[in-house]
């Protein structure tokens, strides 16, 4: 079994690539299964569904989405072995940009939009930084020399990524991703993941409303970036 | 950088599928084709296949061959490496940097001396009547001052053996000196244009319809001489231009 956890800015066409991925995946004889993460709600799935493949939706709703996503990564993996299935895609909603939900034996892929502008690799951090390729979107919206200057910053911050061009609308690309996939190792049994999840704990994280820093404890960060922790 | 002395493109399927009508063309150095087609025909794609190195992989499924071979993965995909420089019909940079920044980070992606931005800005202002200033914000110039900068982005930085051009003619800035500057000797330039001196500039001209490549015209004698011609009006009609941009009475000037 193959693991592919597909994560990326929001907006930036995972759907779309993925959906072109899929097509050229089954086109080269591979069983892939999909599921969805997103936060309150999707209808991806109908279009996944689309191409006859077994689709799952998972909604974080209070949860934080990657955090979701690591938690019920086993269960995804039992579900697609269950359905018969070689691979599973994993696509992820992935927001704040403080996690990245790879573990280590799965193959990350990072979704990037290059309209987002050249400095964007510089602020997307680990989902970018610990992903194995990263996928360059809607270049056909920007010059040669744009999309040239955009993969040296990538580039800049992970040096040993491969990198994709691809677009949603005409599925450039998806068939150097759906290589890359098929000659990726399967998964080992016990997966570690790639970075640490945020170290803050703090009442928010539990439900507080008030706004006053007399009602906050746990493990907080000051504006000026000095980090305490405050409680019993 | 890597030698060309052909281009091949070899035929995929049209917009409905159907197998292209030109199942095999071939380009030698120095050679400038165009290619024709009314809008929505597939010349973009035509261009980015080009620029992709496809390899039966994009939705017309064409192929492209350097020299009669299958080119390396890595010469696609690295900018070091590229022998295909664009300029596409964009008229405005997205990235929120200045020139300079922008210019230098290009020169480093593409492999060459970041001092070469000096002489880019240098070559872009002479194609364009406002001028660029290292300082100044990327997404703030207009799309006389983005496409002149594209222009000379790619004759000093991305100087590649191949070069695209798409519809330099609606770009607000001198079009047959850039042109020149582009397709200097010993390169291979597919433009798509419908301007007539620079369709007839062309040795060939290949013609799009649906998706496909119907046809491939060959500029005859006599559309060369033409061309002297029509590059006569159309300097005419631009100095009009020209005056009238000024504020000037075209009465009496002609």
């Amino acid at each position: 079994m193959k693991l592919v956890v597909l994560a990326g800015t929001p907006g930036s066409g995972k759907t779309s690539v993925l959906l072109h991925t899929i097509k050229a995946l089954l086109s080269l004889g591979n069983n892939p299964t999909v599921v969805k993460i997103d936060c309150l709600w999707t209808e991806d799935d109908q279009r996944f569904k689309k191409l006859g493949i077994p689709v799952r939706v998972g909604l974080a709703k209070d949860m934080c989405p990657d955090h979701f996503t690591i938690y019920n990564t086993e269960d995804m993996l039992k579900w697609a072995e269950s359905e018969g299935s070689d691979m599973l895609l994993n696509e992820t909603a992935g927001l704040c940009l403080r996690c990245a939900p790879y573990p280590d034996g799965c193959l990350a892929v990072c979704v990037i939009d290059v309209t987002a502008g050249p400095n964007t690799p510089l602020k997307v951090g680990p989902l970018l930084t610990t992903a194995d390729i990263v996928v360059m979107t809607k270049g056909d919206v920007v010059s040669q020399a744009e999309r040239e200057v955009f993969r040296e910053r990538v580039l800049d911050v992970n040096p040993t990524c491969s990198i994709v061009e691809a677009n949603g609308l005409t599925g450039k690309g998806s068939f150097e991703l759906a290589e890359l996939i098929r000659v990726f190792p399967d998964i080992s049994i016990e997966m570690k993941l790639r970075y640490n999840p945020p170290l803050a704990i703090c009442s928010l994280c539990t439900g507080e409303m008030r706004v006053a820093r007399k009602y906050h404890m746990g493990v907080l960060r000051n504006l000026d970036g000095f980090m305490e922790y405050r409680g019993e | 950088m890597k030698d060309v002395s052909t281009l091949t493109i070899i035929g995929g399927v049209n917009k409905e599928g159907i197998p292209e009508n030109i199942k095999s063309i071939e380009f030698n150095k120095g050679e400038i084709i165009g290619i024709v087609g009314p809008t929505g025909s597939g010349k973009s794609t035509l261009i980015d296949d080009i620029e992709q190195l496809a390899r039966g992989d994009t939705a017309s499924r064409r192929h492209i061959l350097i020299n009669g071979e299958v080119p390396d993965v890595a010469i696609r995909v690295d900018p070091r490496l590229k022998l295909v420089a664009q300029l596409s019909q964009k008229m405005h940079f997205l990235a929120d940097m200045t020139v300079e920044d922008f210019l230098s980070m290009h020169a480093r992606s593409r492999g060459k001396n970041p001092k070469l931005v000096h002489r880019v800005l240098e070559l872009a202002n002479t194609l364009t009547g406002e001028p660029i200033a290292l300082h100044q914000q990327l997404t703030a110039l207009s799309g006389g001052q983005s496409r002149s900068l594209m222009t000379a982005d790619i004759a000093i930085i991305s100087d590649s053996p191949i070069v695209l051009i798409d519809e330099i003619e609606n770009a607000g800035i001198r079009k047959q000196e850039a042109l020149e500057l582009l397709a200097c000797e010993g390169k291979i330039v597919i433009v798509v244009t419908h301007d007539p001196v620079l369709a007839l500039m062309a040795t060939r001209r290949i013609v799009m319809k649906n998706g496909g490549m119907i046809d491939v015209i060959t500029t005859t004698l006599h559309e060369q001489q033409l061309c002297y011609k029509i590059a006569e009006v159309d300097n005419w009609l631009l100095s009009l231009r020209e005056i009238i941009r000024r504020g000037d009475l075209v009465e009496g000037t002609v």
